[in-house]
């Protein structure tokens, strides 16, 4: 009797079952729209701090903030002006940031408890200015010289002519690899497209990876090579950036990288891999305590530092489409509750009779929960169907998003590395950090714990409807089936 | 089969009293056919509803087969109205949405009854009161005639022992209203019930073997098969 009854009702009052469904509809799609464009906001986030970070890194550690006084980095060139127009050039390397860490900070990283795995890695910025700097040339005034004895000084009269200097600058960022651990640090977010990559063996070779985009830019391909600050570098492969922007233009084995920067054992930053994913600030805090003079950098911290309309967007996501979906949710399953009960009052003397037949109240109190929980399913299933078909849209059309790391957080540069604001015009290493603007095509990945989230809140809207006509039903007495309403 | 002694009903709204029964003392016996008569707002579905066990009285004592109905818990209730009590309507009741054989075998769900079994009771009582060929049809494709009929043979099915019908007529015209009388009038006797009915229809009332007249909540028993004076319990 019970399913008879349920499939009569559902059938035959169809208008009433797809009005309360379609409310609780609306509603779950919009949770699913919400919730998978926000998974896919910090899928888009994730894939910007990767490109910093590279895979697996769950925080940097890097030198806390000094006074942001030291002068001594400011790089000086020095060029000879020379009679031949010979072609003059000088690198310029320096530290990123200016910071450093020992190396033995790294072990000191990695002995932490809550610690996988801890690499170090060193950013170096390198400027080079390249160009002739030609010494005037002295020319006689002619109209001086065809007075000879004519008086004056008997110095001869002219001026320089031409001397000067055409140089260009040219700076890029470069990175030590510890290349006895590559399955940690910024290079893991890239793939080599061309070429090999760095071995164990590389300890101190002279090799470098390059970047595809900055290689393309310089028009270097595997085999060339390339001088920085007086060492011939062969380019053994080439790395493409899996999110299309990388950690840095060219990757060199650690040792070599503190060699040009003067930087024996020396790293700016120690990436850091937690063993549990959910104990990150844990980690974050006993690295900070136990080993001074160190800032940590959670992915959560650098995603804070993420501006731009991904930021925006996301915000937008997480605030007002949370609070959009709960509060539409809420009015969906109070309508459902709403429409549950009024349709028990209209059915009033239907419930009376049965109870006046001999029905028990509890088996009049099912078969309204019943029908309202199948509403529940429906308006669920109709809801999936909506919020996926609005997910689909949304990742069909992937809006591009972008996406600004705030110029504190540059790779491994830590808060505080200001001081690289200095060489703002000739791209040093403030604009590095600065550079980090990313477009990013925004998807709306349904995950199957939406889905499962979905179905729990359709069946706990049918639930809370059918209480709701339940208790109505449930309050009936028999003699109702005599009133006279209808 | 049923003895009422005392028995008072009062609706309470706010501060206002309704006095619907105000001590009514009254026997039916087995097999009794009694017609219950009066002015509107006199009290006529108040005392059925008590009949019925659909409701408890205020105070006084209503026996049903020797068990006091006022006493009875609301399970034991419910157990009696579904086992013993057939009860119509004068607008039928029959659920919108269910067929004219679904609607009878409500009236059997509680009683456990096997779902084949159930159908195939239901579709007895329906060709009994001249449906047979109705079985799946809802009730708004059935005439008010044979909407009654559907109701009747919905109280009937389980075999009660007392049937109660509340103006069963008063939704129809004169000629199924003939009709209808005629059907209860012979399953009355076919089935050896206690059928009591209300009505204000004074044809019904004349030709009733036993006539309850209640006025302003009280009774008052005229034995018209006898043609005796009017006696006051
Ligand atoms: N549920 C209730 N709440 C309050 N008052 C009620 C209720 N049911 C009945 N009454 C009152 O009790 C009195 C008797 O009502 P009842 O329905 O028994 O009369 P009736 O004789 O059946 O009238 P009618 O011929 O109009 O059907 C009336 O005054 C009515 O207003
Ligand atoms: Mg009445």
């Amino acid at each position: 009797m019970f399913f008879t009854y349920l499939r009569r009702e559902l059938r035959r009052r169809k208008k009433a079952a797809i009005v309360i469904s379609m409310g609780l509809a609306l509603g779950i799609a919009l949770v699913i729209t919400v919730n998978s464009v926000s998974a896919g906001m910090s899928q888009a986030q994730g894939k910007v701090l990767q490109s910093l970070y590279g895979l697996g890194t769950d925080m940097t550690v890097s030198k806390a903030a000094a006074a942001a006084s030291s002068t001594s980095g400011q790089p000086r060139f020095n060029f000879g002006a020379r009679d031949d127009s010979k072609n003059q050039s000088s690198d310029r390397v320096m530290v990123q940031g200016f910071e450093t860490l020992k190396s033995s900070v790294v072990t000191q990283v990695a002995d932490q408890t809550g610690v996988k795995k801890a690499v170090g890695g060193l950013s170096l910025s390198v400027i080079k200015v390249s160009g002739t700097f030609d010494r005037g040339t002295f020319k006689q005034n002619q109209s001086a010289g065809g007075k000879p004895g004519g008086g004056g000084s008997g110095a001869p009269q002219g001026q320089v002519q031409g001397g000067g200097a055409d140089f260009s600058i040219n700076s890029f960022s470069v990175y030590g690899t510890d290349v006895a651990n590559l399955d940690l640090g910024p290079l893991t977010s890239s793939k080599i497209t061309s070429g090999k990559g760095f071995t164990s063996a590389d300890t101190n070779a002279k090799v470098v990876v390059l970047d595809k985009s900055y290689a393309k830019t310089k028009k270097l391909t595997v085999g060339d090579s390339v001088t920085i600050s007086g060492t011939k570098f062969k380019v053994i492969g080439i790395a493409t950036a899996d999110s299309g922007d990388s950690a840095a233009n060219a990757y060199i084995p650690l040792q070599r990288a503190q060699t040009l920067a003067d930087s024996k054992d020396k790293v700016t930053t120690v990436y850091v891999q937690a063993a549990d994913s959910k104990k990150i600030s844990a980690v974050k805090t006993a690295i900070q305590k136990n080993i001074s003079g160190t800032t940590v950098t959670t992915s959560a911290d650098l995603a804070d530092t993420v501006s731009g309309s991904l930021s925006t967007a996301s915000n937008l996501a997480t605030s007002v489409g949370k609070w959009l979906s709960i509060a539409v949710l809420i009015a969906a399953f109070l309508v459902a509750a709403l429409l549950t009960s009024s349709a028990v009052n209209r059915r009033v003397r239907e419930f009376g009779t049965l109870k006046a037949l001999g029905w028990k109240s509890g088996r009049v109190t099912r078969q309204v929960m019943g029908e309202a929980f199948v509403n529940g399913l429906l308006g669920g299933a109709l809801g999936i169907a909506l919020g996926l078909a609005a997910a689909y849209t949304v990742t069909a059309i992937s809006p591009t998003l972008t996406a600004s790391l705030g110029s504190t957080a540059g790779a491994g540069a830590g808060p505080g590395a200001g001081g690289g604001g200095r060489f703002g015009g000739a791209g040093g290493p403030g604009q590095q950090a600065a550079s980090k603007a990313l477009k990013i095509a925004l998807e709306a990945p349904v995950s199957v714990n939406t889905i499962v989230l979905a179905v729990a809140l359709a069946v706990a809207g049918g639930l809370i409807a059918g209480t709701f006509g339940g208790w109505r039903a449930s309050r009936l007495r028999p003699a109702d089936a005599l009133r006279r309403v209808e | 089969m049923y003895k009422l002694s005392g028995v008072t009903k009062q609706y309470s709204r706010g501060k206002e009293t309704v006095h619907a029964l105000r001590g009514i003392d009254l026997v039916i016996e087995d097999g009794d056919q009694v017609v219950i008569q009066g002015p509107t707002g006199g009290g006529k579905s108040t005392l059925l509803q008590m009949l019925g066990a659909l409701d408890r009285p205020t105070a006084g004592s209503i026996e049903f087969d020797g068990v006091d109905i006022a006493k009875l818990s609301e399970t034991k209730l419910t157990r009696l109205r579904a086992e013993k009590i057939g009860i119509i309507f004068q607008s039928f009741n029959l659920i919108p949405t269910l067929t004219a054989q679904e609607n009878v075998e409500t009236a059997l769900a509680p009683m456990g009854t096997k779902p084949a079994e159930r159908r195939r009771l239901a579709a007895e009582a329906l060709e009994s009161v001249g449906l047979g060929e109705r079985l799946h049809h809802l009730p708004g494709e059935l005439s008010g005639g044979q909407q009654q009929r559907v109701a009747i043979s919905r109280a009937l099915v389980k075999k009660p022992k007392v049937l109660l019908a509340d103006e069963p007529t008063g939704a129809l015209d004169e000629g199924t209203r003939d009709e209808i009388l005629a059907l209860l009038d012979g399953l009355w006797k076919e089935y050896g019930l206690t059928f009591i009915m209300v009505t204000h229809d004074s044809h019904i009332a004349k030709s009733a073997p036993r006539l309850a007249t209640i006025k302003a909540g009280q009774v008052t028993i005229t034995d018209q098969a006898r043609q005796t004076a009017p006696v006051s319990y």
